[in-house]
């Protein structure tokens, strides 16, 4: 379970995240959305103490994620940001192995062996492992960075907008493997998306956010409805049922 | 290959094998190359002495700074996440300068180790300047990083020129900034055996400094203090820096030059290539030494100046080579 009580972070004046509280229970997939500037990607830094809050805490799981040693938490919970510039030359295959260091400590055993070779395999990386980061294409390079994260064996998994960059097959490609990760491996991820649709049609929960602050948040269908698309992002959507999920067409 | 690349021994392949023995063979002939004409056959007593005293001392002095300074650049290219820095670049090595000019001022009678050690504190103060340098500013483009390292350092090296002419130390100053192994006879080079263990550390700590490459997030995200890498990595280096300013004197380019070749040769895991960067570097040390001493045979050009030639050129390569995406 993450729970969030009263987060508070701003930068000099700004509030950047405005007193959120908010409780994430059981397996599954929870989307972070609004508009550019509400705070997500602080949010998502915050609970996955890659920046510190001035006010409130985090727990995921019983631990004080700004408290707890940091290879305890490594072990529980894995992020991954947006990483724009690579100046590091490692192979698909070294960077995967790196997720096993919160347990290895850099001295590969059989487990952490095995572990690599199904998420290499989760991720169809088997026939790039040897190629280097630098040489791949950006969805092939956005497949290496959450075979890494999923190496690392975490039950929570936190993900700065993955669909960055990346074509339709490939933005397709990588919710699925989401989705999978949640049903077949019991894990819980969160992440922030810009897309709706992709939220709509993915995520068990989500998490609309305005201005620093938690404005919403429950079921695609409860959050995904022409009146608090018209709140958060201050355009008029129609909204449809397609395969039982909320569709919004929003481009003109 | 099913086992991981990652992990396994480097220290047994035949690459590496070959490797040390050309090493070996440059060591070798590094020793018989003087004025005086030595056959290690059959040794006189006088031929001994020079051995002893000058020939063995140089070229392990020769090799341990080239290990060390070549180590010290990746680690330091690992920290600031740029190809294109090395101790000297950074405002380190200006720092360590900076450092024995004023301890040569204030203290003149304090001791080698506790002046180096004084030295060791300012180019630890100067590689953080450069890395707060580094935080503000907004947008990394490679080439910013090390033209701001650079501009940095001529900031401290001017200082330290400014203090040495007010002071008529200008003579000392010029002494340290360029590269000259002549002058390292027994009982002059034994400190440079710390750069050694401070690259046996960088070896240690390979893991974390490959991770600290990746930035912070990544570095966080698996449980490490990413400050914590980052001051090790930099005292490391500092001293390093500060060592090899104090006895041999500056030696550009090589920290540069020698991580860049091994990184387009296996990649920057530093498990993996610390010790190919250390051979190397120890290696091209050896040869531009022996250059040194052969181009104006029996007089020396300094091992500085050869290494800035050779190692301009290479850098001019990797600058054009490496500031193009290999992928479109």
């Amino acid at each position: 379970m993450i729970e969030v009580a009263g987060l508070n972070k701003a930068y000099q004046t700004q509030k950047v995240v405005d007193q959120v509280s908010f409780q994430l229970k059981g397996a599954g997939v929870t989307a972070i959305i609004g508009p550019n500037g509400a705070g997500k990607s602080t949010l998502l830094g915050l609970i996955s103490r890659l920046q510190r809050p001035d006010e409130g805490w985090v727990r995921v799981d019983e631990l004080d994620v700004h408290h707890c040693a940091g290879d305890r938490l490594a072990q529980t919970l894995a992020i991954l940001r947006q990483e724009n510039q690579i100046s590091t030359r490692l192979t698909v295959e070294d960077l995967v192995s790196f997720g096993r260091y919160p347990y290895s400590k850099g001295r590969i055993n059989e487990q952490d062996q095995f572990k690599i070779e199904q998420a290499l395999a989760f991720l169809d990386l088997l026939g790039l492992r040897h190629r280097y980061l630098d040489e791949l294409s950006g969805g092939q390079r956005q497949r290496a960075y959450i075979a890494m994260v999923l190496c690392q064996d975490t039950r929570y998994l936190l993900l700065d907008e993955p669909l960055n960059n990346l074509d339709m097959k490939h933005a397709v490609g990588i919710m699925k493997l989401l989705r999978r990760a949640a049903d077949e491996m019991g894990k819980q991820v969160i992440l922030v998306l810009h897309d709706i649709n992709f939220a709509a049609s993915y995520a068990d929960c989500i998490l609309a956010m305005k201005e620093g602050q938690l404005v919403y948040m429950g079921s695609p269908e409860a959050v995904i409805t022409p009146e608090i698309m018209q709140d958060l992002y201050d355009l008029d959507m129609t909204i449809q049922q397609i395969q039982g999920k909320p569709v919004a067409f929003y481009y003109r | 290959m099913t086992r991981s690349t990652v992990h396994t021994n480097p220290f047994y392949s035949l690459r590496w094998l070959s490797g040390v023995a050309l090493l070996a063979l440059l060591a070798m002939l590094s020793m018989m190359v003087g004025v005086m004409d030595l056959s290690l056959t059959h040794l006189t007593d006088e031929a001994t002495q020079v051995l002893l005293i000058s020939r063995i001392p140089r070229t392990l002095a020769v090799m341990l700074t080239g290990i060390s300074l070549a180590v010290a650049g990746m680690v330091m290219q690992m920290l600031a996440r740029n190809r294109f820095v090395e101790p000297s670049t950074t405002g380190t090595l200006e720092s360590a300068l900076l450092g024995m000019l004023v301890m040569t001022l204030f203290a003149p009678g304090l001791g080698v180790l506790s002046k180096t050690l004084i030295a060791t504190a300012f180019a630890m103060v100067g590689s953080l300047i450069f890395m707060l340098l580094l935080r503000s500013i907004p947008l990394r483009s490679t080439v910013m990083v090390p033209l701001v390292g650079i501009m940095f350092s001529s900031v401290v090296a001017a200082v330290a020129t400014f203090i040495a002419y007010r002071f008529n130390l200008l003579q000392s100053l010029a002494n340290w900034t360029n590269g000259d192994f002549s002058v390292l006879l027994r009982g002059r080079y034994e400190l440079l055996w710390v750069t050694l263990i401070c690259a046996v550390l960088a070896y240690l700590y390979a893991d974390r400094f490959t991770l600290a490459g990746m930035g912070r997030s990544f570095t966080t995200n698996l449980g490490m203090n990413y400050a914590l890498v980052l001051f090790t990595g930099l005292l490391l280096v500092s001293m390093i820096a500060a060592i090899t300013v104090t006895t041999a004197g500056v030696v550009p380019f090589l920290g540069l030059v020698v991580p860049n070749v091994v990184s387009l040769m296996m990649g920057d895991n530093l498990r993996r290539s610390l010790p190919w960067v250390a051979l190397l570097g120890a290696g091209f040390m050896l040869f531009c030494d022996l250059l040194s001493r052969l181009l104006r045979y029996p007089y020396e050009v300094p091992v500085g100046t050869v290494m800035g030639v050779i190692g301009s050129v290479f850098f001019i390569y990797l600058l054009l080579k490496r500031t193009q995406p290999s992928h479109v």
